[in-house]
C-alpha cells in the first residue's frame, strides 16, 4: 500500500499540494509549540484553538461565502481575543490559569457551537465546509493556501531565528533578561502571537478540538532526544512534518475521515516512542539503569563481605574455599565472575582471593563520596 | 409547555446540578481541565462499549467510560510522575489522542448515525424525550432523566457523606493527611463522581457543554464568595438558570441546545467579573485608584515628617526626590491640603498637628505590621478619599 | 578618603493594595563592600532588590547608580536570581546558561561568538564548573546550579552584584566556594549586595549588614550595626530562641 502511495504521490498533484501543506503545518506547529511547552502554557493552545471556533463562524457570517483566508482571519481575532481575556481573568480575580482556561474554553466553543448550528439552518447552505475545522481536512486544501501558509511560516521562521536569543533568554530566565535592559514583554508578546499564528493555521488539517495535541507532541517528543533548544524545535518540527504527512496519507486512503484524529495518534506514537526509547530520559533505559545499579549493589556488598572475612589475616592475598561464601546471600557463580574481570580477585581451583585492587576498593567503600 | 419540553429541561436542570457538584472542588482544587480532559477521553471507552453491547442503552457502556475516565486520569498522573513532561502538557497529550482513538473507532464502523461525531460534542438532548426506558411495558419516562437522577443521587449522597473530609481535603491537604484521610482516596473519589457525570451528561449534553456547567458556575460563584456549602448551593442555582434560558433562547433561534446554554453561562461569567462587589473587574480598578492615591498620600506625609530641612520639603524640590509625576504630586498635595494635613507656606510643606498625629500612627502601626488598622485610622483622619 | 557611594536608594515604597512590602528606603551603599541584607521572611528583601532592578515598580522614589539614575547603568549592574526561580528541566547546557550574561553586552539580535564563549568558560572555571559545560542543568546539584548562576553574573563585569539567597539549599563545599569569590570581587573594588538566610554566618562572611522589616531598621558595618538592638527591633523579642531552633 504505501508503494501505491508514492507512486500516486509522484503523479497527483492534488496529492502533492496536500502533503506539502500538512508537512509545512506540522512543522510549524511542532516547532512554534515548543515555545508554548517550555513555558508552561500547553493547554494555552487547547484554549485558544477552541476559541477560535465563534471567530470562523462569525466571518463566514460576515462574508457570506466560504472565504479561506476570510475565515482564518475570523478564527486569528477570536483567538487573540481569548487570550486577552484569559489573561484578564488570571490577572484581575484570584482565579487560577486551569480555571480561566476552562471557561474561555467552553464559552467561546459553546457560542461557536451555537453559530454553526444557525448557520446550518440558514437558506444558503453553503456551509458544510465550517465542520471541517472541528477536526480538519486537509483534503481541502488548495495550492493557493498552501502558498500562504509557507509564506507566512517563512516569515514567522525567520523572526524566530533572528530574534533566537532573545527568545531563549525570555523562556529560561525573564527577571533575569529585564536586568539586562531587554524589552520582556515585547519578546513575550511575539512568542503568544506566534503561537496563535499556528494554531490558526493548523486548525484546517487538526482541527479545532485537537489542535492542543498538535502543538505538544512534537515538542514532547523532541524533548526527550536532546538538551539542546535548536535541536530540540528542529526535531519537533521534523515530527510534525512527518506526522501531518503520514496522517493525511492514511485518512485519505480511508472514506470521510477526518485527518486531524491520524495525524495526532501518529503524533502521539512519537511520543509514546520517545518516551520509552530515548537515551537518557527514556523509561526503559532508566529501568535498565536501576537494574544495574542494584547489581552493583549486590557485587559491592560481596565484595565487603570478602574483605571481611580477610582483613583481620595477615596476608590478605590469601586464598580462600568458594564454599566459605555460601552462607552469604549475595553470592553468585556470575557475580564472582564480574568481581574477577574487574580485577578485584583472583579465582583459582576452586578459591578466591583479594586482589591489592579488591581490597583498597572494599576499604574504602564506605567513606568514599558516592 | 409541551411534555418533551417539559422533560428536556427537567434534564438539562439535573444535569446542571449533577456537573455543578463535582465541578465546585475542580474548581477549588486547581483541577479544571481534567474535567476536559475527562469528558474527550470517555469517548473510546463509550465506543467500545458500543462494540461488545451494540447496544446504546446498555449500562456497560457508563461503565466502560467511566473506567476510562479514570484511566485516563491515572495515566496523566502516571506521565507526570515520569517528570518527562510537565502536568498540563500531560493532559494536552492524553486526551486529544484518546479522543482521536474513539473518532477514529467509529469512523471504522461507518453507518451507525447515533454514534456520529456531533453529537459526540454536542450531546443530543433535544432527542432525549425520544428514548424512553421502557420497563416491563411501561413508560418509564425517558432513559437520560433516570441516569443523570441516580447519578445526581449517589453525587449528593456522597457529599453529604464525606462533606467534612472533602472540605478538609481540599483547603488543607496537610491537615487531612495528618488526621488520617488519604488525601488520596478523596482525589480519586472525586475523579471517579467526575467521570460517572460526564458520562451520564454526555449523552444529554455531549462533551463541551460538560465543561462548562462543570467549571462556569463555579468559577462565578467563587468570584462572590469563598464559602464552601454558599459556593455548592449558588453554582447549582446558577446551572439550572443558564440551562433554562439557555433552553429557551435555543428554542426560539433553532440553535444547539447545549451550545446555546454555554454562551449563556459565559455571558453571566462575564457580568460577574464585571461587576461582582468586591472581586469584580470595576469594583477593584475603582478601590486600586483609591488606595494608589492614598498610599501616595501616606508615603508623601512620611516622607514630610522625616526630613526636617526645609530644602527637602520644598514644593519642588519634592517631586524630584519621590520621583513622581508633575500631575500626581499636584493630587496628592491637594488631597492632603484638603484633609487638613498639611500648610504650605512660602513653597515649605509642613505639617498641620491632625497631620503629624496621624502620620505617628500610620508608622506606629506599619512598624508593628497591623495593615488592617491602617484602615480605621484613615478613616478616623480622612475627611476626602483619594 | 571619600568613598564613593555605589547605589542611593531613596524613600522606595513598594505597596501591593494596602499591605506595604518596602516602606520609605533611604540607603546608601557604599562602594567596595560585602554586605548582606537581613530580615524575616516577608520583610521585603527579594522585593527589594527586584525593585532596585526594575523588575517590580515601587509605587514611590528612585535609585541611582555611581549618581545616575539605574535604567542609564544597567551595565554595571548584575543579578544572581533565587535558584528556584527557573525550571532546571530546559533543554540547555550550563555553558549556555552562563552566555546568556553576555547577551547583555550584544544588544538585540546579535549572536555570540568566540569571545562570549572564552568569556563564559572563564567564568566557568572561576567557580570550579569548567568541567560540567555540557551538562543538562537538570543534571546539576542545588550547589553546582548555584554556581552556574554566579558565573553568569560573573561574565558580566559588573560592579556591583545583587544576589538572592545564595546559599540556600547549598553543600558546605560550595558555600565556602563562593564566599571565597565575593570575597575576591570585594577585594577587587566591586560591591556585592546579598539577601542572606542565615544570621549565624553574617560576622563571619559580611562586612556590611542592613537589617530590614518593611522598613529600614539599620544598616552600617557589621561590627557597629550587629547587635542585640537591632536584632530585636528586626525580629522581635524571641529571635534567640528562634535561632537555637534554627528558624533564623
Amino acid at each position: 500500500m504505501i508503494q501505491e502511495y508514492l507512486e500516486l504521490l509522484l503523479v497527483d498533484y492534488t496529492l502533492q499540494v496536500i502533503t506539502l501543506g500538512t508537512a509545512v503545518l506540522g512543522a510549524v506547529c511542532g516547532m512554534l509549540g515548543s515555545f508554548a511547552v517550555l513555558r508552561k502554557q500547553s493547554l494555552l493552545g487547547d484554549a485558544i484553538s477552541h476559541a477560535s471556533l465563534p471567530g470562523i463562524a462569525i466571518a463566514f457570517l460576515v462574508l457570506g461565502v466560504k472565504d479561506n483566508n476570510g475565515l482564518l482571519l475570523g478564527a486569528l481575532a477570536s483567538g487573540l481575543l481569548s487570550a486577552i481575556f484569559i489573561k484578564g481573568i488570571i490577572t484581575k480575580t484570584h482565579l487560577k490559569s486551569d480555571t480561566a482556561l476552562g471557561v474561555v474554553l467552553s464559552t467561546f466553543f459553546g457560542f461557536g457551537m451555537l453559530l454553526l448550528t444557525y448557520i446550518q439552518k440558514l437558506p444558503n447552505a453553503n456551509q458544510s465546509g465550517l465542520e471541517k475545522y472541528l477536526f480538519g481536512q486537509a483534503a481541502t486544501l488548495l495550492a493557493s493556501d498552501v502558498w500562504l501558509m509557507t509564506t507566512i511560516s517563512g516569515i514567522s521562521l525567520l523572526v524566530v531565528l533572528l530574534f533566537w536569543k532573545e527568545f531563549k533568554m525570555v523562556l529560561f530566565d525573564a527577571d533575569y533578561t529585564k536586568t539586562l535592559g531587554f524589552n520582556v514583554k515585547f519578546i513575550d508578546t511575539l512568542i503568544t502571537s506566534f503561537i496563535v499564528i499556528s494554531i490558526v493555521m493548523g486548525l484546517q488539517t487538526v482541527g479545532v478540538v485537537l489542535m492542543s495535541a498538535m502543538l505538544l507532541a512534537p515538542a514532547a517528543a523532541a524533548r526527550q532526544w536532546t538538551n539542546s533548544l535548536a535541536k530540540m524545535v528542529m526535531l519537533a518540527g521534523l515530527f510534525g512534518a512527518i506526522s501531518g504527512v503520514i496522517g493525511t496519507g492514511i485518512s485519505a486512503s480511508a472514506n470521510n475521515l477526518s485527518t486531524g484524529p491520524v495525524i495526532v495518534l501518529i503524533a502521539t506514537l512519537f511520543v509514546m516512542f520517545s518516551f520509552v526509547f530515548s537515551p537518557i530520559r527514556g523509561l526503559l533505559f532508566k529501568q535498565i539503569k536501576l537494574w544495574k545499579n542494584r547489581n552493583d549493589l549486590k557485587l559491592m556488598k560481596t565484595l565487603l563481605f570478602m574483605y571481611n572475612l580477610v582483613k583481620d589475616h595477615e596476608n590478605v592475598a590469601h586464598p580462600h574455599k568458594i564454599q566459605i561464601l555460601n552462607n552469604f546471600q549475595g553470592y553468585t557463580r556470575k557475580s564472582l565472575n564480574r568481581l574477577q574481570a574487574e580485577n578485584l580477585i583472583l579465582l583459582e581451583k576452586g578459591n578466591w582471593s583479594l586482589t591489592e585492587k579488591g581490597f583498597k576498593t572494599a576499604k574504602n567503600l564506605y567513606t568514599q563520596e558516592l | 409547555m409541551t411534555s418533551a419540553q417539559i422533560e428536556i429541561q427537567f434534564i438539562l436542570g439535573l444535569v446542571a446540578i449533577a456537573c455543578a457538584l463535582p465541578g465546585v472542588f475542580l474548581v477549588l482544587r486547581k483541577m479544571a481541565l481534567i474535567s476536559d480532559a475527562i469528558s474527550h477521553s470517555i469517548l473510546p471507552g463509550i465506543v467500545l462499549g458500543f462494540f461488545i453491547t451494540q447496544d446504546l442503552a446498555s449500562p456497560l457502556l457508563i461503565v466502560m467510560a467511566t473506567l476510562t475516565g479514570v484511566l485516563t486520569v491515572v495515566l496523566v498522573e502516571y506521565i507526570q510522575k515520569t517528570g518527562l513532561v510537565k502536568e498540563d502538557t500531560a493532559i494536552g497529550l492524553v486526551f486529544p489522542s484518546m479522543f482521536s482513538l474513539g473518532v477514529i473507532l467509529i469512523a471504522r464502523n461507518a453507518g451507525d448515525v447515533h454514534l456520529d461525531v456531533d453529537a459526540v460534542l454536542l450531546g443530543e438532548v433535544a432527542f432525549a424525550p425520544f428514548d424512553r426506558w421502557m420497563y416491563q411495558g411501561i413508560d418509564m419516562g425517558p432513559r437520560s432523566l433516570w441516569i443523570i437522577g441516580t447519578i445526581l443521587l449517589v453525587s449528593v449522597l456522597l457529599l453529604i457523606l464525606f462533606f467534612k473530609e472533602l472540605k478538609i481535603a481540599t483547603f488543607d491537604t496537610g491537615l487531612a493527611a495528618s488526621l488520617g484521610f488519604t488525601p488520596i482516596g478523596i482525589h480519586y473519589g472525586l475523579m471517579t463522581v467526575s467521570s460517572v457525570t460526564t458520562v451520564g451528561a454526555f449523552d444529554a449534553i455531549g462533551a463541551i457543554l460538560v465543561v462548562a456547567f462543570m467549571i462556569v458556575p463555579a468559577a462565578s460563584v467563587y468570584l462572590l464568595t469563598t464559602n464552601l456549602k454558599k459556593m455548592l448551593v449558588y453554582s447549582c442555582v446558577l446551572g439550572l438558570v443558564a440551562s433554562l434560558v439557555g433552553y429557551w433562547i435555543a428554542n426560539y433561534l433553532d440553535t444547539s441546545i447545549a451550545g446555546t446554554i454555554a454562551t449563556v453561562l459565559g455571558l453571566i461569567f462575564f457580568m460577574v467579573y464585571l461587576f461582582a462587589p468586591s472581586k469584580g473587574y470595576i469594583s477593584q480598578w475603582y478601590r486600586t485608584k483609591q488606595q494608589k492615591t492614598e498610599v501616595a498620600m501616606l508615603v508623601f506625609m512620611l516622607h514630610i515628617s522625616n526630613h526636617e530641612e526645609e530644602k527637602e520639603r520644598n514644593i519642588n524640590h519634592l517631586q524630584e526626590h519621590i520621583n513622581w509625576t508633575a500631575s500626581r504630586a499636584k493630587k496628592i498635595l491637594k488631597l492632603a491640603g484638603k484633609n487638613n494635613m498639611i500648610v504650605i507656606k512660602n513653597n515649605v510643606i509642613s505639617l498641620t498637628d491632625k497631620g503629624d498625629k496621624f502620620t505617628q500612627k500610620a508608622i506606629s502601626y506599619i512598624s508593628d505590621n497591623k495593615n488592617s488598622e491602617l484602615e480605621g485610622v484613615k478613616e478616623a483622619f480622612f475627611l476626602f478619599r483619594g | 578618603m571619600e568613598t564613593k557611594i555605589a547605589i542611593a536608594i531613596d524613600d522606595l515604597t513598594v505597596a501591593y493594595n494596602y499591605k506595604p512590602v518596602l516602606w520609605d528606603i533611604d540607603l546608601q551603599i557604599p562602594e567596595g563592600i560585602l554586605m548582606a541584607i537581613v530580615g524575616p521572611n516577608g520583610a521585603g528583601k527579594s522585593t527589594l532588590l527586584k525593585s532596585i532592578l526594575g523588575i517590580i515598580k515601587p509605587l514611590a522614589g528612585s535609585v541611582s547608580v555611581y549618581g545616575k539614575p539605574y535604567k542609564k547603568q544597567r551595565h554595571l549592574v548584575a543579578y544572581v536570581p533565587q535558584k528556584g526561580s527557573v525550571d532546571w528541566d530546559f533543554p540547555t547546557t550550563a555553558l549556555d546558561v552562563v552566555t546568556m550574561g553576555t547577551y547583555g553586552s550584544l544588544g538585540w539580535i546579535k549572536r555570540p561568538g568566540k569571545t562570549q564563549k572564552k568569556q563564559a568558560l572563564e567564568a566557568l572555571e572561576k567557580v570550579g564548573m569548567l568541567t560540567f559545560q555540557n551538562r543538562q542543568i537538570s543534571q546539576l546539584s542545588g550547589g553546582q546550579q548555584q554556581r552556574i548562576f554566579l558565573a553568569r553574573a560573573l561574565v558580566q563585569n559588573a560592579a556591583i552584584y545583587f544576589m538572592d539567597e545564595p546559599f540556600q539549599g547549598v553543600d558546605a563545599t560550595t558555600e565556602k566556594a563562593i564566599i571565597q569569590i565575593l570575597k575576591e570581587l570585594r577585594k577587587a573594588g566591586k560591591t556585592v549586595i546579598v539577601v542572606h538566610h542565615d544570621l549565624q554566618t553574617v560576622p563571619e562572611y559580611f562586612d556590611w549588614v542592613t537589617f530590614l522589616n518593611v522598613k529600614k531598621i539599620a544598616t552600617g558595618p557589621v561590627a557597629q550595626i550587629f547587635n542585640d538592638d537591632n536584632l530585636t527591633k528586626t525580629y522581635g523579642i524571641n529571635y534567640k530562641t528562634s535561632i537555637t531552633e534554627g528558624k533564623l
